[in-house]
């Protein structure tokens, strides 16, 4: 816990600036107007996506969970809606990500960090903690009083209340988190019946905590000091990205005005601090843009109320862009494009993704061949001296009910092929057998293939599978191997 | 060297009164909540120490009083595995071996049982996947001693071959030479005839004679033209496969001092479900008819 102190003062210390600024505690005032309401109709639609989305339905037959979004650790299956992807096909679930991070980068260049401020969980989630201190704690400055106060019975009724709310919420959202990976109607039962596993009352605990911390406690520093993406925003946008401006063209001289004064040789900000009272992270927006913005627009209505009130046009702070401030600055007409390179490039890069994901989608295969040669023993000598091997076939049947599936091996002379769970007599390899599958499993076969002696150690042979329904095929290149001479 | 203490102006907290160089030392406190934490888990240490075995002495250790052990979990977790298995390994016990080759399931656990049963048991000497060595039969390969059905082979393991188990199986190759039943000439004859009757080459006025020897004193357990006798065990010696070598050198060993293979009664050390699932397996290797 060392902190340097220089022996002499240096510039910082010579301006009165330290290098550490301790946290202040922020009390966002509640505002009314436009872009509060859309905060609120996002935040709505959020958490009733978040809660309703497990108890949807979504019928896959009898053999499938019935659960819209689920996934299924035990199974080791993911199902959204009428898509179902195994463990080994998360690569959908990397599709996925890239799509959200270039949708982001796109929407980011066109209208700044609206995802901060609008839908980021983070947001909604402290938003919602917020309602609920409001509620039991009053305003800002009921706020800010209270935490002055000595501490009563009173306050300890408040903040116990508050904290308690805060739980409450916090429980729901971890617990609505684990019903996406079990059966949501048996897993609120077991939980509320105490006999849900160890596990799954873990999860909860783990989500309930850090819902509880995040948005409870730790607040716009997540946004400040632990989210990478306000670090980096900045390489998306440009001087014709819409972002939260105070537009200080209209707003410079600012000053105090009482009623009746002249507007005339002054700006329009009369330098009442709403904007910064009911900032969630405690700027002021005056000072430009800045990294803490999260581009809520709460100070827009806080100001435009303010404005109303001074008979003055709304739109001194306004989603705006910086050459629009800088051609009115110049007093010039101000222009602005959406198409722009860096636009036209997330796009086309976004497109290209989704695109890519609906072809993979489309042609996801529902069947899978691995095979895994016998190396114990490496081959068997045969009584007429033919040489034989063994293989370990897996045919993953991704369909939802049996499969027969025709198997043939190709590549190797005059070879003989049988499986040993089949009862079968050896058939000519590139004939072939059938074998089938369960639906929605793996099916597992020790399959031989024998032949005249040869020459070589090591010959190349392939062995496939064909859907004998669908025509779908497979197929593996492995070795057969014989004698060192 | 702590010299005297200050106020720092900006953040006005005491210094330690340590310098060096001119850089002094801040006496910041620790966080509180690493504090607390840091007190919570001295706390949970001495639970856990009171609750768990924690404190090692030279020949023994604090044992808790919870009475856990590490011993007794294994023993839980295995005896909650074997629970588990309990529902296949009744249905193993009660269906025959033909209703578990049938029964896709019922073949899969009793190939992974009869695996792990035969790597345990069998793998010494037939080696793994049933390889086998000089003088322990293949089990891969199409050829049996005793018959490659699952009944024969179920018979095999459970008596077992040339034992003391009343049932198991009984045979022997006589000292053909070492007891004088035949002259070194003659088995020298008989010898090339056998590399003959499995496509080799020997020279063909031995052979001749050798299958004079042949017919008079091999034919009744090996058969007419050698092609073995499964009911005494007599090897087919038509074909490629050998089980102790079918070079001329090794023939006239065996011919001369006789082979009296031995394989225990697995009926006698495993339980009736492990031998099915063994049968089963081994059956399963390439070779079962």
């Amino acid at each position: 816990m060392a902190t340097a102190l220089a022996p002499h003062p240096t510039e910082e210390d010579k301006d009165g600036i330290p290098l550490f600024a301790p946290h202040e505690k922020v009390y966002p005032r509640a505002v009314r107007g436009t872009m509060r309401r859309i905060k609120w109709a996002v935040l709505i639609l959020c958490l009733s996506l978040y809660y309703i989305g497990p108890w949807l339905r979504w019928n896959r037959g009898p053999a499938y969970p019935s659960q819209a979004f689920l996934i299924d650790m035990p199974t080791r299956r993911a199902y959204f809606l009428g898509i179902e992807i195994w463990s080994h096909e998360l690569y959908y679930l990397a599709g996925l990500l890239i799509v959200g991070a270039i949708g982001l980068f796109l929407v980011t260049s066109l209208f700044g960090r609206v995802w901060c401020g609008f839908t980021c969980p983070q947001t909604v989630w402290t938003d919602l903690f917020l309602w609920a201190e409001r509620l039991i704690e009053g305003d800002r400055t009921q706020r800010i009083r209270l935490d002055q106060q000595p501490l009563s019975l009173k306050k300890i009724g408040k903040k116990a209340a508050k904290h308690a709310a805060w739980l409450v919420i916090a429980a729901a959202t971890g617990g609505a988190w684990v019903m996406y990976f079990n059966d949501a109607p048996t897993l609120v039962h077991d939980l509320f019946t105490l006999n849900a596993s160890t596990v799954q009352y873990g999860f909860v605990g783990l989500f309930t905590a850090t819902t509880y911390l995040l948005a409870g406690w730790a607040r716009e520093q997540v946004c400040t000091y632990m989210c990478p993406w306000p670090r980096f925003q900045s390489a998306m946008i440009d001087e014709e990205t819409y972002a939260v401006t105070y537009r200080d063209w209209r707003g410079e001289t600012r000053g105090k005005h009482r009623k009746g004064d002249s507007w005339e040789g002054r700006g329009d900000c009369i330098d009442c601090r709403a904007c910064v009272a009911v900032c969630p992270t405690g700027i002021d927006i005056r000072d430009g843009l800045q990294l803490e913005c999260i581009g809520c627009g709460l100070c827009i209505d806080a100001c435009n109320d303010i404005m109303d009130k001074v008979e003055r046009p709304r739109g001194l702070i306004a989603f705006d862009t910086y050459a629009n401030r800088t051609a009115c600055l110049k007093g010039a007409t101000p222009t602005h494009h959406f198409l722009r390179p860096r636009t036209i490039a997330y796009a086309a890069i976004l497109l290209a993704t989704l695109g890519l994901m609906a072809v993979a989608l489309a042609h996801r295969s529902t069947l899978e061949l691995s095979v895994l040669r016998e190396r114990n023993p490496l081959f068997v000598r045969l009584s007429d001296g033919e040489i034989r091997n063994g293989y370990t076939v897996k045919i993953e049947n991704k369909r939802g009910e049996t499969q027969v599936y025709a198997l043939r091996a190709d590549g190797l002379a005059n070879a003989l092929l049988h499986v040993a769970e089949n009862d079968q007599a050896p058939i000519a390899a590139e004939t072939g057998t059938t074998v089938a599958v369960r639906g929605d499993a793996i099916g597992t076969f020790r399959v031989y293939l024998q032949a005249p002696r040869s020459e070589t150690r090591e010959q190349p042979v392939t062995l496939s599978v064909r859907n004998t329904e669908s025509g779908e095929t497979a197929s593996y290149a492995t070795t057969f191997r014989g004698p060192e001479h | 060297m702590p010299t005297k203490t200050e106020k720092d102006a900006t953040t006005g907290r005491e210094t330690t009164g340590h310098e060096w160089d001119g850089i002094r030392e801040l006496d910041t406190p620790l966080p509180k909540w690493w504090l607390y934490i840091f007190y919570a888990t001295i706390a949970f240490a001495v639970g856990y120490c009171i609750l768990y075995p924690a404190i090692p002495f030279i020949s023994s250790h604090t044992r808790g009083i919870l009475g856990y052990t590490n011993r007794e979990a294994l023993t839980e977790s295995t005896a909650e595995a074997a629970q588990q298995q309990a529902k296949f390994i009744d249905r193993v016990h009660d269906a025959s071996l033909e209703q578990i080759r049938k029964d896709p399931e019922l073949l899969s656990f009793a190939e992974t049982g009869g695996r792990a049963a035969f790597n345990e048991n069998c793998a010494p000497c037939h080696r793994t996947g049933g390889a086998g060595a000089k003088g322990y039969p293949n089990l891969a390969d199409d050829d049996w001693l005793w018959g490659g059905t699952l009944a024969a082979i179920h018979q095999t393991i459970t008596h077992g071959v040339r034992n003391a188990d009343p049932d198991s199986r009984q045979s022997q190759m006589p000292r053909f030479g070492a007891d004088g039943l035949l002259k070194t000439a003659q088995i020298s004859d008989v010898a090339d005839y056998v590399l003959t009757l499995s496509g080799q080459k020997a020279p063909a006025d031995a052979a001749k004679r050798g299958a004079q020897v042949f017919a008079e004193n091999c034919a009744v357990c090996h058969g007419e033209k050698g092609a073995g006798n499964q009911e005494v065990g007599a090897k087919n010696l038509t074909d490629g496969i050998w089980l102790y070598g079918g070079d001329r050198a090794t023939l006239i060993d065996t011919i001369t001092n006789g082979r009296a293979g031995s394989m225990p009664a697995w009926g006698a050390r495993l339980d009736p479900t492990t031998i099915k699932m063994l049968a089963v397996y081994v059956h399963a290797l390439g070779g079962g008819q």
